[in-house]
């Protein structure tokens, strides 16, 4: 589709009108490209370039003391929670999904994946509230790691529910059908056949979620709370640091060493969570 | 063979009652917040959402009943001024978001050359997936003191005639609705473009080629033929990042300011959102004995939620079919 058309005749007052008013339009789309991708650009650059300044071995061997220190004990706290939230989530949310892509098709699968969207939608904060109210008072687990973990997981269940949902669909029905046709059991057609094939897919959700669950910040800061020392193994009663909560609090500390720490910590969450992105984008999407 | 079936049946039952863990967790977490904003809704009627006045009252003397509730003296729970915060944040964002995500996507679909195309429009998500925490730190650094420094008296030399827009009239830190709204914008900004770029990327060949063919410029291919196509998609695009908007928290309460108890008077005065309000206030609101300030908050919760389901649930009728994870 060329984009010029080659008028032999000269242009009315008209034509020359178009023409400009298009070139002008094209001008403006690439602005507002620009206006999305150097605020990006600029972003990426600035944590970088400051959070790399702070970067050092102590940064990962030491857990910070008030505002100085390293961030052993926030890396760590983060580990466990986004880890600790797949435990949950990913049972329940590649079950669910492969629950809506095989036998969702009635009225209670439109319900599930209605509410599922619903809850994806709900404001973080909101989920944040309710895990303080419930377990942290309710159950007196106090700030700690399971609060957390069980907090980040009710929001990638959903993620991961849709995600796999939409890989499982792709994998072919005669593949369904031949598997049967050998005689295979239900069960064995779901998880040999469908989830085997759908893999990449949910491998893909998998990872996405671990992305959320790494730069969440709203949902921990009543759940997890806030620890300077390491994680001691215990699930309840224990607060928890993690890195996204240095960043928010150590920004606002009127300390060189804090707002070092906080940009070290938002590059680290920012690589995370990029490489996760850029990772499954360019080794599992197809592009056509 | 009847053993078979049996054995089915367990297995579909195992993962039926999985599936039904999300539904019933949502249903949990709405009736929780409910129970325990019960006595607030009861004590605040509906002078919660018509004023302005955010006060815990006198912590420091012992409780007294009003209006059949024990709560400290004085204590008044409105919060008209973090809905106005909220609201005026993301329609803000919105100004800015939906005629640059407009002409992201068009750029994109129509104007970037095939093969750096993917490279492109992965950028554009990969501004959705920053963390918004990152986002505020980015606001915290670079655009609080942009605004403060050129945008903020840029615009009051423009429109400084009127008062809104005077940046004289406010503290002038960058912090405040402007900021929350740029930062606001930035985050919907690739939801909205995406959307539209998936459905501009499925305008059948046929529209374009007979436009062509009617002497149209490409441009006019894309705004006269193919954005009416696509409107009803970008239009739930919108929603879907309003919706987003109104539940942001971390970043906006990085830079809007904090304010409490005031409407904002210009684009540069501080703000609040009922998000950023929850979080920040909940450790002042523990102090109160009587507990109805924290059960104030689990109604502010409980508003934001059936506002953003309400949001939710239009973009979702308007874009039929369409989810917010995006087909990956």
């Amino acid at each position: 589709m060329s984009a010029t058309f080659d008028v032999k005749a000269r242009r009315s007052a008209l034509e020359t009108k178009r023409i400009v008013s298009s070139a002008v339009g094209w001008g403006l789309c690439g602005l507002a490209f620009l206006l999305v991708a150097v605020p990006l650009l600029d972003l990426v650059l600035t944590i970088t370039i400051k959070g790399a300044s702070a970067f050092s071995i102590s940064l990962f061997t030491t857990s910070s003391n008030g505002v100085t220190g390293g961030l052993l004990a926030a890396i760590v706290g983060t580990a466990v929670l986004s880890l600790g939230s797949l435990v949950f989530a990913v049972p329940i949310g590649v079950g669910a999904g492969m629950y809506l892509s095989e036998y969702g098709q009635n009225r209670l699968g439109s319900v599930i994946r209605f509410l599922s969207d619903t809850l994806t939608g709900m404001p973080s904060i909101v989920l944040g509230y309710f895990s303080y109210i419930t377990m942290v008072i309710g159950l007196g687990w106090q700030f700690s790691a399971l609060a957390g973990a069980i907090t980040l997981a009710i929001m990638v269940v959903p993620y991961l529910a849709r995600i796999t949902e939409l890989s499982l669909q792709r994998v072919p029905v005669q593949m369904r059908e031949a598997a049967y046709a050998l005689g295979a059991q239900e069960r064995t057609v779901a998880f040999k056949v469908v989830l085997a094939a759908g893999a990449p897919g949910v491998i893909t959700g998998v990872l996405l979620g671990l992305a959320i669950s790494v730069g969440e910040t709203a949902p921990l800061i009543y759940t997890a709370g806030w620890s300077n020392y390491l994680w001691n193994g215990k699930l309840t009663n224990q607060p928890i640091g993690y890195l996204t909560y240095v960043i928010w609090t150590f920004i606002n500390q009127p300390y060189k060493s804090a707002h070092a720490l906080a940009f070290a910590a938002a590059l680290l969450v920012m690589l995370v969570v990029l490489a996760i992105n850029i990772g499954v984008r360019v080794v599992l999407r197809p592009r056509t | 063979m009847k053993r078979q079936a049996k054995r089915l049946n367990l297995f579909r039952l195992t993962l039926t009652s999985i599936a039904i863990v999300i539904p019933v967790s949502l249903i949990i977490i709405v009736v929780f917040l409910g129970q325990y904003a019960w006595q607030a809704i009861g004590f605040n009627g509906i002078r919660f959402l018509g004023t302005i006045d955010w006060s815990l009252g006198n912590l420091y003397m012992n409780p007294v009943v009003t209006r059949g509730y024990q709560v400290p003296i004085g204590a008044d729970y409105g919060i008209l001024a973090f809905i106005v915060g909220t609201l005026f944040s993301s329609l803000l964002a919105l100004l800015f978001a939906l005629p640059v995500a407009v002409g992201t996507a068009i750029f994109l679909s129509e104007a970037a050359p095939d093969r750096v195309r993917p490279v492109l429009s992965m950028l554009v998500e990969l501004v959705a997936v920053v963390p918004s925490v990152v986002f505020g730190l980015w606001g915290i650094y670079v655009l609080a003191p942009l605004i403060s420094h050129y945008i903020g008296p840029g615009i009051t030399a423009v429109l400084g005639f009127i008062p809104f827009f005077n940046m004289n009239n406010s503290t002038g830190s960058g912090f405040g609705l402007l900021a929350a709204g740029t930062v606001l914008a930035l985050m919907i900004t690739p939801i909205i473009a995406t959307t539209l770029y998936d459905a501009l990327r499925q305008v059948p060949l046929d529209l374009r080629e007979s436009a062509v063919a009617l002497g149209a410029t490409r441009f006019e291919v894309v705004t006269k033929i193919m954005m009416p196509t696509v409107r009803i998609t970008l239009i739930g695009g919108v929603v879907l990042g309003l919706g987003r908007a109104l539940g942001e928290t971390m970043a906006v309460l990085m830079v809007s300011g904090g304010a409490l108890n005031y409407l904002p008077k210009t684009i540069f005065t501080p703000i609040s959102t009922m998000a950023a309000f929850i979080l920040s206030q909940l450790d002042s609101a523990l102090q109160d004995p009587t507990n109805m300030a924290v059960k104030s908050l689990a109604e502010i919760a409980l508003v934001l939620f059936v506002i953003t389901l309400g949001v939710n649930a239009v973009a979702r009728m308007i874009v039929r079919g369409a989810t917010f994870v995006r087909n990956i």
